[in-house]
């Protein structure tokens, strides 16, 4: 085969006049703009383009479109670009993978000596065992991987995301689909067309015949006055419920790729037919193509694909890529027609001649083999919509079966027609689409209470009164009489899945994840039919009666780019950040918050908060406004503790458990004013909280007279700890006793507070010092926390982040929800059973909670390693003594800067709970260590005279 | 993905709700056995046809309301009426 540029064609889509220069495999070459990569290789009379995958056959041009398997390269830094697919542009440098150590000359190829040994399963026989051999196994594998390189330090692209609402959406422009954007269009809908192309008009783009050109302008034109929205080289890569379909625009002008995230009305499937390979003795030789490849090289881009060529043609498109190689002189050596039971068997000859043997045995010498076998339905979107197409023999392919009725099939998929039975059918459908659309429309107007009024009565579904498709009889050619490669992307013979099935592996979907086949890139469009056409004819049964595989997202292989995209992720910051990324912060993130975790040394923030004072900022602590008589009841609900006597400017500490008893959330709540009470959650559960708590009184308690009001982020919050909190509050405070007498601990008080009116602070004590929580409007919040450090640069104070926070609480052993427990710590794990008041008539887990009072729990304990400096990994078991019996885990260890050693807490095993235990506890090292359990939970002041002082 | 109607928002995408599935009625805490409290957090028909379940409309209008779905076509029927005031969980 040698391919070559050719004089002007009609049709052709390349700019002779505008010249590109690139390389391929480090040698310069060069094309024409319109060019795909692989059409300029060809008219430079390139023929391998790749090496397969286990094999290492030589590879050329199958199909010369985005499905060819052949034509993967890298492209720069880009591996896997589509060469037949992929535009040609200037500077380009292309090389082909899975070629070492060149193309031409491949060392693997020997791999073909060693088929025998690569059949069916042959990954899952060869790499099972021995199991310590998988490092070896994956070294041997990576050099066989087919895929590029991919560079780690390639600059991070602009990939981006668009919502969008049309009311039709047609996934393909051939003929039909234009028909229908344009029908939907002129009904009144807003309409986007999606060309999997670089241009519309689908098989009309490459067909010589002068009526064709005529109406692809007429569509072409019709479409350019139409207010048709048309995204071309994009694809419909998925279709989900509601017709929420994903869309990957690969040629945005701006961005990398953008993904598009449409939620139409109505979709119309038209991705028109694929063609589909025949399966036979060195079909998988460079030379042999589909004669979509044919017309398309000649055509599209000018190149006479061979000089001497054999044709297998079973329909008008084959027939039609005879007319178009002999009018760019290649000659016609043997058409043989599959209509009349004509045949090929095998191809033969050397380097670049692609002998065809026929039927009979003799051999036509050529050195191109066209192949016209028939048709697979890229029936992938109506999959995805749950339709499960069926095959009609007559037509050899699949119909669509019972598709939902807002997705409709028109072109090739849905039938066969002339060139205005096809446009017909499209406009039909376009007009049925947008009907359709507009019922749609109207109800979902409707629901929505808020929205305008809609006029009328929803309009009446349309019913689907289109003349249907015909289908033109095609003979079916699945298999020669000899076998060849099925999956030329995994190199999967017929006779490998006919060994599948003999094997067991009968069935098409097992058959396909034993040995690969329809797995590679291009996604069953070229494989799928012909898989099922093998095992068929090894169960001796129909296609019908096998079945076909379901067609999953993606329609086309999508980038991890287009997926990853632009994030919407918000990140959240206090307004004192500013203050924090101004002082040496180093930030931890905490969900979506950004917190800090430190100013450099958590060690002597620790120390300077026992010895002086510190601030932390705590804004993300969750904060629940709540008015009304009957919140007490609402606590009472939540809470395992009791609620109905606190009083105003009281504060308590609160646990509350979820139905099934677990842990879910605790924090203190305080009483503002009579009816008005502050509720305070775990950061990680401020959100949570807030619906549980809208849960309950949304749905079990709706006659309660709660208002909820989320204020997590309308209040600043900082903590003031330490022993000269008080002297440095007395200084911005107004308004307020800050006496000991007056705002005793587990107290709440409203106060001004360095001018801002409107704060109200709380006395509690997290770290285990005197500390005054104070939460201030949040607009107000850097001024606060700015007076604060100002005013006690005398007192030492300083900013301490969570870690020391952290540290300090876990020396006075207050566990964490979610740290020290999990999701199934019952309440009276916690060590603070007495707290669970059973007595009350009704709150969330009282069933469980009482069923759980009898039995032996886990309990949280504060451990101590024997070695002050081993500090055990969060997550450490503890084991009975040399043994591997777990008896429970460390849940939280820190280096105590107060107490100069390590310190922990951890969940026991009852019987292991009391103070003066000793445990073993087994490293990550494999070390096991001696750990004692202490008498209560705080490691550090457990009586806590510090924090009420 | 699925379209859910909101009662107060309208159709919105199901990322938008929090799915707080099968509707049940909680037994009183107090008489409840062991059995019918735990069918009551674990047990769910899971029925292949019509279902009525709880929704949270969490980036919308913050409102429980429960709604009949086809759990095989995903259809929806009768949303309840916004303002009605038990629109929550049965
Ligand atoms: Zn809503």
């Amino acid at each position: 085969m040698t391919m070559s540029r050719q004089g002007v064609q009609p049709t052709e889509v390349i700019d002779r006049a505008a010249k590109l220069r690139f390389r391929w495999n480090g040698k310069r070459f060069s094309g024409f703009e319109g060019d795909t990569i692989a059409s300029a290789l060809a008219a430079s009379g390139e023929q391998i383009f790749s090496r397969s995958m286990k094999y290492h056959r030589p590879r050329g041009i199958l199909t010369a479109d985005y499905w060819d398997p052949n034509l993967m390269v890298q492209v720069g830094d880009d591996p896997n670009v589509r060469a037949g697919h992929r535009l040609l542009e200037s500077g380009m440098d292309v090389r082909s993978q899975n070629a070492w150590p060149s193309l031409n000359r491949d060392i693997k190829a020997v791999n073909g000596l060693l088929g025998r040994f690569l059949t069916a399963g042959f990954y899952y026989k060869t790499f099972m065992r021995p199991q310590w051999l998988w490092p070896t196994y994956e070294r041997v594998l990576a050099t066989f991987a087919p895929g590029g390189k991919i560079d780690l330090d390639t600059p991070h692209a602009y990939h981006d995301k668009r919502y969008t609402h049309p009311d039709v959406v047609v996934a393909g422009a051939g003929p039909a689909g234009i028909e229908a954007a344009l029908a939907a269009s002129s009904a009144g809908a807003s309409v986007m067309l999606v060309s999997h192309e670089h241009s519309v008009g689908g098989h009309l783009r490459y067909s010589s015949a002068a009526a064709d050109q005529a109406a692809l302008a007429e569509l072409r034109t019709a479409l350019d006055a139409s207010d048709v929205e048309v995204l071309t080289d994009s694809t419909v890569t998925g279709r989900y419920e509601d017709n929420w379909l994903g869309i990957v625009q690969r040629n945005h002008p701006v961005a990398v790729e953008r993904l598009i995230k449409a939620r139409a009305k109505t979709l119309v499937a038209a991705p028109g037919l694929i063609e589909r390979p025949y399966v036979f003795e060195g079909n998988d030789r460079p030379g042999v193509i589909t004669s979509g490849a044919a017309r398309r090289l000649v055509n599209l881009w000018g190149v006479k694909p061979g000089e001497r060529a054999v044709v297998f043609s079973a329909n008008a498109e084959g027939d039609a890529a005879v007319a178009d190689l002999e009018r760019v002189g290649t000659e016609i050596a043997a058409v043989i027609d599959g209509r009349t039971g004509g045949s090929i068997s095998s191809t033969r000859g050397s380097s670049r001649a692609v002998d065809a043997v026929v039927a009979d045995g003799a051999s036509i010498g050529a050195d191109l083999l066209v192949v016209a076998a028939g048709w697979t339905a890229p029936t992938s979107l109506l999959n995805m919509a749950g339709d499960r197409p069926v095959y009609d023999p007559a037509a050899a392919r699949f119909f669509p079966s019972d598709p939902p009725s807002n997705v409709l099939a028109t072109g090739g998929l849905a039938g066969d027609a002339d060139l205005d039975g096809l446009r017909q059918h499209g406009a039909a459908t376009g007009r049925l689409a947008a009907s359709r659309a507009a019922a749609v429309r109207h109800r979902l107007q409707a629901r929505t209470a808020r929205a305008l009024p809609v006029d009328g009565d929803e309009p009446a579904w349309a019913p689907d009164e289109r003349a249907p498709l015909g289908r033109d009889p095609h003979p079916e050619l699945y298999r020669a009489d000899t076998h060849g490669m099925v999956d030329m992307s995994e190199d999967i013979s017929s006779k490998d899945l006919v060994a599948a099935a003999h094997e067991g592996y009968d069935s098409v979907e097992l058959a396909k994840r034993y040995t690969t086949a329809t797995m590679g890139p291009s996604q069953g469009k070229l494989e799928t039919v012909n898989t099922v056409a093998a095992i068929a004819e090894a169960r001796g049964e129909t296609i019908s009666e096998v079945g076909t595989t379901v067609w999953r997202p993606p329609y086309a292989p999508v980038t991890l780019g287009a997926l990853a995209g632009r994030m919407f992720e918000p990140v959240r910051v206090s307004s004192i950040h500013p203050w924090h990324e101004a002082n040496n912060v180093s930030v931890i993130q905490a969900g979506q918050w950004l917190r800090p975790d430190h100013y450099g040394d958590p060690a002597a923030e620790v120390r300077n908060v026992r010895r002086n004072v510190g601030l932390i900022d705590v804004t993300p602590l969750g904060k629940l406004d709540l008015r009304g008589p009957d919140v007490p009841k609402l606590l009472s609900l939540l809470y395992v503790n009791k609620w109905m006597k606190l009083g105003v400017g009281r504060v308590r500490y609160g646990m509350m458990c979820a139905e099934d008893g677990v842990v879910l959330d605790d924090g203190v709540t305080g009483r503002l004013g009579e009816d008005h009470y502050m509720m305070s959650t775990t950061s990680s559960g401020a959100g949570g909280v807030w619906e549980w708590v809208e849960n309950w009184l949304q749905t079990e308690r709706p006659d309660w007279q709660v208002h909820v009001t989320p204020v997590t982020t309308a209040y600043a919050s900082i903590n003031v700890a330490g022993p000269k909190s008080r002297e440095l509050m007395s200084r911005v405070c107004a308004g307020v006793d800050l006496d000991a007498e007056a705002f005793p601990y587990m107290t709440v008080r409203q106060a001004t507070v360095a001018g801002v009116a409107g704060c109200f602070m709380w006395r509690i004590g997290f770290t285990g010092e005197l500390s005054f929580e104070l939460h201030a409007p949040a607009g107000h919040g850097l001024r606060v926390w700015e007076a604060l450090m100002d005013s006690g640069s005398d007192l030492g104070v300083a900013p301490f982040g969570l870690e020391a926070q952290r540290i300090m609480r876990l020396e006075k052993g207050h566990f964490i929800v979610g740290q020290d427990t999990d999701g199934l710590t019952l309440g009276p794990s916690t060590g603070t059973g007495s707290l669970i008041k059973l007595d009350k008539d009704d709150f969330a887990g009282k069933p469980e909670l009482a069923w759980a009072a009898d039995r032996s729990l886990p309990l949280v304990v504060a451990i101590q390693p024997d070695d002050p400096d081993v500090v055990p990994e969060e997550a450490a078991q503890i084991v009975r003594g040399d043994t591997n019996e777990i008896l429970g885990r460390i849940t939280s260890s820190r280096y105590s800067p107060t107490l100069n050693r390590s310190i922990c807490l951890g969940q026991v095993e009852p019987d292991l709970a009391a103070g003066g235990t000793k445990v073993t506890v087994l490293l990550e090292s494999g070390e096991r260590i001696g750990a004692t359990v202490i008498d209560h939970h705080a490691h550090f002041d457990p009586a806590g005279e510090r924090l009420r002082g | 993905m699925l379209l859910v109607p909101c009662p107060n928002c309208g159709p919105r995408n199901s990322t938008d709700l929090r799915y707080g599935g099968e509707s049940h009625a909680r037994p009183d805490p107090n008489t409840a056995s062991p059995a019918e409290w735990r069918a009551y957090l674990y047990l769910r028909d899971n029925p292949a046809g019509w279902l009525r379940e709880n929704w949270y409309c969490a980036s919308g209008c913050r409102r429980w309301f429960s709604i009949e779905r086809n759990t095989a076509t995903n259809e929806f029927r009768d949303p309840p009426l916004p303002g009605d005031k038990r629109g929550g969980a049965a």
